[in-house]
């Protein structure tokens, strides 16, 4: 972590919390956690509610299917620790239906839905260009997806085109399988708040 | 139907508004990624444009000019929310104008 006081400035009372999350998941406490728990009302807290609505928020999709949403926009931005951290969420909420990494290799040609397949694509651009036009979502249109199911996937990519952009700038560490295994668990038991 | 229009308004008056160690107008700046001076500047663009470049040097640059570790949180955060806000926006602009084209034909 980059700056001391998102590893280590947090309140007493934060820090024993944190010593509880390490002693119950036997896994070093995330650095997404320790973002979020500093001056959490500056950003953890207002960004927590608007990623609880945009992950787990009534939808046409899937959590699992945002999850992948989350996951490919971190891809797409290059940020390692979120790619890593929500393909283990979306792969545990497929189950063993389909195979994340796979998946976000090749989006063109997986085997998805087209409506979620021309939605990734769609949010692909925005995320790498910062632009999308009327075409592109006509094309997302056209395969199915509803005007909502856009707007709900355009609340995803906006949550990870802020969260991965910190995790890179903040220089968050890249922990082992066993601790990203650990955070979706928590995050598909409670979620972003 | 998920909804992030409240959430989305009451977190970027937070981070714009609200107390913070870093001036609104500095916050603000960050958000636009326009106006701040160097070497904030640089930092905030490579926040919005390019966040996987950002390097141990770019903070130790902002960190050489008294910044203190509260402003360059605050800063990112800013520049952060601010280039996503703009790719939102650009693509619910791009979704009404399909509304709105079609209802025309």
């Amino acid at each position: 972590m980059r700056l001391r006081i998102l590893d280590s400035g947090h309140s007493f009372g934060t820090k024993a919390l944190f010593a509880l999350i390490q002693a119950a998941s036997r896994q070093p406490v995330l650095d997404v956690i320790k973002l979020v728990k500093y001056r959490s009302d500056f950003y953890g807290e207002p960004m927590g509610k608007v990623t609880q609505e945009a992950m787990r928020g009534p939808s046409a999709w899937s959590v699992a299917d945002r999850e992948l949403m989350a996951a490919f926009v971190s891809k797409t931005n290059q940020s390692e620790f979120c790619t890593k951290a929500h393909s283990a969420v979306a792969q545990r909420a497929y189950g063993d239906g389909k195979a994340v990494s796979a998946l976000l290799s090749d989006v063109d040609t997986a085997a998805i839905e087209e409506p979620l397949r021309a939605t990734l694509i769609m949010l692909r651009k925005l995320t790498r260009e910062s632009t999308v036009d009327t075409d592109d979502m006509r094309a997302v249109l056209a395969a199915g997806a509803t005007r909502q199911q856009i707007e709900d996937a355009l609340a995803v990519c906006f949550s990870f085109n802020v969260i991965g952009r910190l995790a890179d700038t903040f220089g968050f560490s890249v922990p082992g399988p066993e601790a990203f295994e650990s955070g979706a668990k928590y995050l598909l038991a409670r979620g972003y708040r | 139907m998920s909804d992030i229009k409240q959430a989305r308004e009451s977190l970027v008056r937070r981070i714009l508004e609200g107390e913070g160690k870093a001036s609104p107008s500095d916050r603000r700046a960050a958000f636009n990624n326009h106006g701040l001076d160097e070497p904030l500047g640089t930092l905030a663009d490579k926040v919005a444009t390019r966040a996987y470049s950002v390097s141990n040097e770019d903070i130790a640059a902002v960190r050489a000019a008294s910044l203190s570790e509260d402003e360059i949180f605050e800063i990112a955060v800013c520049a952060a929310i601010g280039q996503a806000t703009r790719q939102y926006e650009i693509a619910l602009a791009a979704l009404d104008a399909c509304s709105t084209a079609t209802r025309k034909e």
